[in-house]
């Protein structure tokens, strides 16, 4: 690798159930000048500029185009949008700063769930033969993974209600979170999940801004520099997994070189709490590690911010010194199919 | 601030998709109650099948036939059914290996409640009473105590008659949708035959419709500027094709409007002239209907048509 580029800063907005009087443009916006204060950078000092969001959460085709009226796209800038998670436009990022054509990127990630239902909204990711017609939403398909573990002897209903009161309890110093402390673990939902085992549906946004070698030290004090950043896929099928284990996490992770030498953090993209059983077993997390300090997607789950959140997350705390080498783990589509990992790191101190 | 506007949106879609011969097979044989699988490289059978192989990504075509009888590998209790799934009393999602194949299909089962469900159990397709060529064909799985039917395992070579190549799986969503702030403020005032639109901190600029950011800068907006009610045609086009439930006579003139004290045009019909004497820098004024909330459409004003060079930066 050439070029160590780091995140030299992340903001997000305080997540919420609904935020009606504002357009995504409108509520993020405030994200963006957040993060070039903290860097001092105004958008024309910006490389490359990448966003993900989905006009199925917005209900309107090429809905991200609004959204870049809050980046200043004129006179015309070098822009990338991913129709997914904004940890993806991240790693877009990353690989055009790796190339050397930008020495600073701004990333966004943004979602509005509260104009529509998430649950419905997410089955229309489902491949259309076999699945979409059926219209199992996201928290059925993950209650069908939770029972596989449950049957499987990896966890059990109160182990799960243990990851929910452990999340939002830790979410309580997250000012931006939007369920924290103690949550009831409430009625099913689809058994045998719970409303306490389930994000909490809310709009909300992100922004990090990355930089690469010189510059990221002179825009922060402590870079978060990304030793190594990986995503891969399994099967779109669910019958053709094992939904006990998460395999394609496992190779990010290794590609990554997250277990070339033990973490100390690590935020996880976990929206269920039978997922956080997953992604602990397949990344080889000890109870040494700090496992979602911010509460992680149960405490807030903005669709397609809450895996940029989650490198934001791990970045802040090496930024604050609170973390020396922190993993981030981002998820999209359904049960975990797709996985990304990055590997961050401070310097020595 | 005035309360927040909100409507109803329907995203509505017939979802088309054309089929591959793997599909089709297995679609087609889903209406002739016959289901069948693929066999992989490494000599599983996959159930629902699929065109490559998961592992190998080699292209796979090599159909058996499977049983309509099966095993449930997971499942989860939905007490409430949603619109569009395939039963709308309580029921489990499950996944079913079929006998026969190595793989879970997911699908529906009727079971009068959680009790009566678990990893393990028996169950075979209940098929729908009229069928198609689509997933829904198989209406739900119901518990089974009996014997594996036969045949599976069997090859099949995938043909039957009048073979489905083609889905239609619709789909619609329901949204609440809400313009915010800098939009909600655009249509109250056009509720009182006003424009407003909202100036640039930085560049000066007022943008209308206002978004609540300039696009240029990149800042939020929020200085809001009344302009119009005049305003000049920077540029138009003659529309020639009737549009599907609109009640306008064709020619007619659509342009581009910069309202006066604006700085981008927004666009409008323009009426009470012939369409062929419409020209850019054709003075303009809107025309409000009874109870209307936006103008109906834009007419002439009788002044001396404007200067190019005073709209030239705003084509």
């Amino acid at each position: 690798m050439t070029r160590e580029i780091a995140v030299v800063a992340f903001a997000q907005t305080d997540h919420r159930r609904t935020s009606d009087e504002h357009s995504e443009v409108e509520m993020l916006i405030p994200v963006l000048h957040d993060v070039l204060d903290q860097t001092g950078l105004k958008t024309s000092d910006i490389g490359f500029t990448c966003s993900g969001s989905t006009d199925y959460l917005a209900g309107r085709a090429f809905s991200f185009t609004m959204a870049l009226d809050g980046v200043g796209a004129w006179p015309p800038i070098s822009e990338s949008h991913v129709e997914m998670d904004g940890a993806w436009a991240l790693y877009e990022a990353w690989t055009k700063l790796l190339t050397g054509d930008a020495d600073t990127a701004l990333v966004y990630g943004y979602g509005k769930s509260s104009p529509g239902s998430v649950r419905d909204v997410l089955t229309r990711q489902l491949d259309p033969y076999y699945l979409a017609p059926l219209w199992p939403d996201s928290v059925a398909l993950a209650a069908l993974q939770a029972q596989a573990l449950i049957d499987a002897g990896e966890t059990d209903e109160p182990a799960l209600a243990g990851v929910a009161s452990r999340s939002r309890a830790s979410a309580s110093a997250n000012s931006h979170a939007q369920l924290r402390g103690s949550v009831a673990q409430g009625d099913y939902v689809v058994r045998p999940l719970r409303t306490g085992d389930c994000p909490p549906i809310g709009d909300g946004a992100a922004a990090v801004i990355l930089a690469a070698g010189e510059r990221a030290r002179e825009l922060c004090e402590r870079p978060a520099w990304i030793r190594g950043i990986d995503h891969r896929i399994e099967a779109h099928s669910l019958g053709v997994r094992d939904l006990t284990d998460s395999p394609s996490t496992r190779l990010a992770a290794e590609r990554a070189g997250a277990f070339e030498r033990p973490v100390d953090t690590a935020e996880l993209h976990a929206p269920f709490t039978s997922q956080e059983v997953v992604l602990r077993k397949s990344l080889r997390l000890g109870d040494e590690v700090s496992v979602n300090p911010s509460g992680g997607a149960l405490a807030a789950n903005p669709v397609m911010a809450t895996g940029l959140i989650r490198i934001g997350e791990a970045a802040a705390r090496i930024h604050r010194g609170e973390s020396d080498r922190a993993l981030a783990h981002a998820t999209s589509g359904p049960c975990l199919q797709q996985n990304l990992v990055a590997v961050l790191e401070g310097d020595a101190r | 601030m005035p309360e927040v506007l909100k409507a109803p949106l329907v995203v509505e879609f017939p979802f088309t998709r054309s089929l591959g011969p793997v599909q089709s097979a297995f679609l087609t044989g889903l209406r002739e109650r016959v289901v069948l699988g693929v066999r992989t490289g490494d000599g599983r059978t996959l159930v629902p099948p699929v065109e490559y192989d998961p592992v190998t990504a080699e292209e796979i075509r090599d159909l058996v036939e499977v049983a309509p009888t099966g095993t449930v590998t997971t499942w989860a209790w939905n007490h409430e059914p949603r619109r569009g799934q395939p039963l709308d009393t309580p029921f489990a999602w499950v996944l079913v290996r079929l006998d026969g194949a190595d793989t879970g299909l997911l699908h529906a089962l009727d079971a009068p409640g959680p009790d009566a469900v678990h990893t393990g159990m028996r169950v075979r397709i209940r098929w729908a009473g009229e069928r198609s060529g689509a997933i829904t064909d198989i209406a739900c799985f119901e518990p089974y105590d009996g014997d594996p039917s036969e045949p599976t395992g069997q090859g099949h070579d995938g043909r039957f008659e009048d073979m489905v190549t083609g889905i239609v799986a619709p789909a619609r969503l329901d949204y609440v949708y809400s313009p915010g702030r800098a939009q909600s403020a655009y249509i109250n005032a056009l509720a009182e035959q006003r424009t407003v639109g909202e100036r640039c901190p930085s560049c000066r600029k007022v943008y209308v419709p206002p978004r609540g950011a300039c696009p240029t800068c990149g800042v939020a907006t929020s200085e809001q500027v009344e302009v119009g009610p005049g305003g000049t045609v920077t540029t138009y086009c003659i529309v020639n094709i009737k549009a599907k439930n609109l009640d306008i006579e064709v020619p007619y003139v659509y342009a581009h409007i910069a309202l006066d004290g604006a700085d981008l045009a927004l666009h409008g019909r323009i009426g009470g002239i012939p369409y062929d004497q419409v020209r850019m820098g054709l003075r303009v004024e809107p025309v409000w209907t009874e109870g209307g909330r936006y103008p109906e459409h834009y007419r002439p004003t009788g002044e001396p048509d404007a200067d190019y060079e005073m709209y030239k930066e705003l084509l």
